[in-house]
């Protein structure tokens, strides 16, 4: 569909002028409005084609960035100063932030051009991207269903060709599901590789941001510019940031673990035949030996889970009090009233549900036996990994245990939608960083994405991988 | 454990939410179905496991105590309607 497979590509053609910025923009923003329908956007840049220009010359005068020319979307729960951010939220309906995220800085600085906002679940909490102020967001490979969530307008914004890469968040799998559900890849790095100034809190020490792609080198590529320690936020690590790029094609052998847990009672009987064949496939080469392993507490991911996030949104969620910012109940006459009242009116159904979750899981009587207890668990899960990442470099799972669901199908059901996270949430609880990458289709025509995950800021290994794979794959 | 109507009318409270009749059902029959779920963790002895409470091990961070320029009011004041020129107007508290 596009006139090149990755961004270096791009460039190289940007740069003989066999592709014009302007046009390409241009391109996107012509098939945003053709595709309204998908609804993967909250808010679309016109000044975008400014910002091409600009960079064009940039180009031309060969003092440019390393993202010159690329487009990104990005999910409106990042802040970017002077327009919008909603989080899909009716309660943030008409706030603009004052400021911008590192993360979005640190691209704007390598002159990538900045497309619009993508529609999300309410402040990130979903697993399909029904739960939006703006309106579900629809698959674009079959759009009775959902595209996966919370980030599922990025997701849809690559997979549709509406951008050239874009950038979600993680919390639980955010990042990861959606890309499975769209066929394309997304990772979600370590807690602490990139900053998180200027994300909007769901779960503090959970949220992650990371980007979505059609390939592996524009992962690579983008994380070198994502990562590094900021003074703005004190949980972002000072630690080194490898040229992940040129690291992709490095040759070792390496040792991918199957834990078992992983392709039990649950997993939908296609997928795991496609994946156990890929495996199959994959164990023919002599760089690569897969092994088995055991990760015991993953059954406890989705309870610890949920006890742990809701807990921690239901206190960043409290600043949604109608005083300095957000849509305020303008009848009342009562402080206490006026916070009950904009609060009840602006958020939607699933935000209020984790709230009162996480209020009920930290009040006084309760506390100790949901919010230490699951904090205790956390650890044991977070052992696990490390455990197993003394015998293997990498682990492979399925990302989800079903392809894309209708439309509806899992609404009526909360519990059974959180379920559908049960292989994603366990990196967030050890935060470790996962990528899932496309390996086939169902019988539907429905994308499989097959999860990588490895240790602690070892995402060079990650996505050397990844690469390795999917290139054996598609051999 | 189980959650009883009154105590999500309370916790409600807490949170600074309101429900109709309804929706009090509703977040009854729904919590106490992930509770039992979560319950799950029981199973479990943690007896003597440390809670984790951050995913990746940090130390304290230390700065130097220099003023730095923040956002500015002007700024601040700019996602509310409710406000004088240097200040946020809520519903009057004292009376």
């Amino acid at each position: 569909m596009l006139q090149y497979k990755n961004h270096l590509e791009k460039l190289a053609k940007l740069k003989v002028k066999e592709i014009s910025l302007i046009e390409n923009v241009q391109t996107f923003l012509d098939k945003i409005e053709l595709n309204k329908d998908l609804n993967a956007f909250n808010f679309v840049f016109e000044d975008a084609l400014e910002q091409a220009k600009i960079v064009e010359e940039k180009i031309f005068n060969g003092t440019y960035g390393k993202l010159a020319g690329m487009v990104i979307a990005i999910k409106d729960v990042l802040a970017i100063k002077d327009k919008p951010l909603t989080c899909s939220s009716k309660i943030l309906e008409n706030f603009n932030s004052v400021y911008t995220a590192t993360a979005i800085q640190k691209l704007i600085d390598e002159d990538a051009i900045i497309i619009g906002k993508t529609n999300c679940d309410e402040f990130a909490m979903g697993s399909s991207n029904e739960n939006s102020a703006f309106g579900k967001v629809l698959n674009p490979i079959d759009k009775t269903r959902v595209p996966g969530g919370s980030s599922g307008g990025s997701a849809v914004a690559v997979a549709a060709n509406l951008c050239d890469v874009s950038l979600g968040t993680d919390t639980g799998g955010s990042i990861r599901q959606p890309a499975s559900f769209c066929g394309i890849f997304g990772l979600k790095p370590t807690y602490g590789r990139v900053s998180r100034y200027g994300l909007t809190a769901f779960a503090s020490s959970f949220d992650t941001i990371g980007p979505f792609a059609n390939n592996v080198e524009d992962i690579a590529l983008i994380l070198s510019v994502l990562s590094g320690k900021d003074e703005f936020d004190s949980t972002s690590k000072e630690i080194d940031i490898p040229n992940f790029l040129e690291l992709l094609n490095e040759k070792n052998k390496i040792k991918i673990g199957i834990p078992q847990e992983f392709f039990g009672e649950g997993l939908n009987e296609e997928i795991k035949n496609i994946i156990q064949k890929k495996i199959d496939f994959l164990s023919q080469n002599e760089k690569i030996e897969f092994v088995d392993i055991h990760l015991p507490h993953n059954q406890y991911s989705i309870a610890t889970y949920y006890i742990l996030t809701t807990a921690e949104a239901s206190a960043n969620l409290q600043r949604y009090d109608g005083v300095r910012y957000g849509v305020r109940d303008k009848n009342q006459n009562e402080l206490d009233e006026m916070y009950t009242q904009t609060r009840s009116n602006g958020f939607g159904k699933e935000v209020k549900r984790r709230i009162m979750l996480g209020t009920y899981v930290l009040s006084s009587g309760y506390y100790d036996a949901y919010y230490t207890k699951a904090q205790k668990v956390r650890r044991l899960i977070q052992e696990d990994f490390q455990n197993a990442f003394k015998k293997v470099d990498v682990i492979l799972t399925p990302t989800s245990p079903f392809t894309a669901f209708k439309i509806g199908e899992k609404l009526s059901n909360p519990l059974e939608m959180y379920l559908s996270d049960i292989y994603t949430t366990s990196a967030n609880l050890a935060g470790i960083p996962g990528i899932s990458i496309p390996v086939g289709n169902d019988s539907n025509g429905l994308p499989i994405g097959l999860q990588l995950l490895a240790n602690q800021f070892n995402e060079a290994l990650l996505l050397q991988t990844a690469k390795k794979l999917i290139h054996k794959i598609n051999e | 454990m189980s959650v009883t109507k009154n105590e999500v009318e309370h916790i409600a409270k807490l949170a600074k939410l309101k429900f109709n009749e309804n929706e009090i059902d509703e977040y009854t029959t729904q919590l106490n179905q992930i509770l039992t779920y979560v319950d799950k963790l029981n199973e479990l002895d943690t007896e003597n496991i440390k809670p984790l409470l951050h995913p990746v091990d940090g130390e304290n961070v230390f700065r130097e105590d220099v003023q730095k320029k923040s956002i500015s009011t002007e700024d601040a004041l700019k996602n509310t309607l409710y406000k004088t020129d240097k200040y946020f107007k809520v519903p009057k508290v004292i009376k």
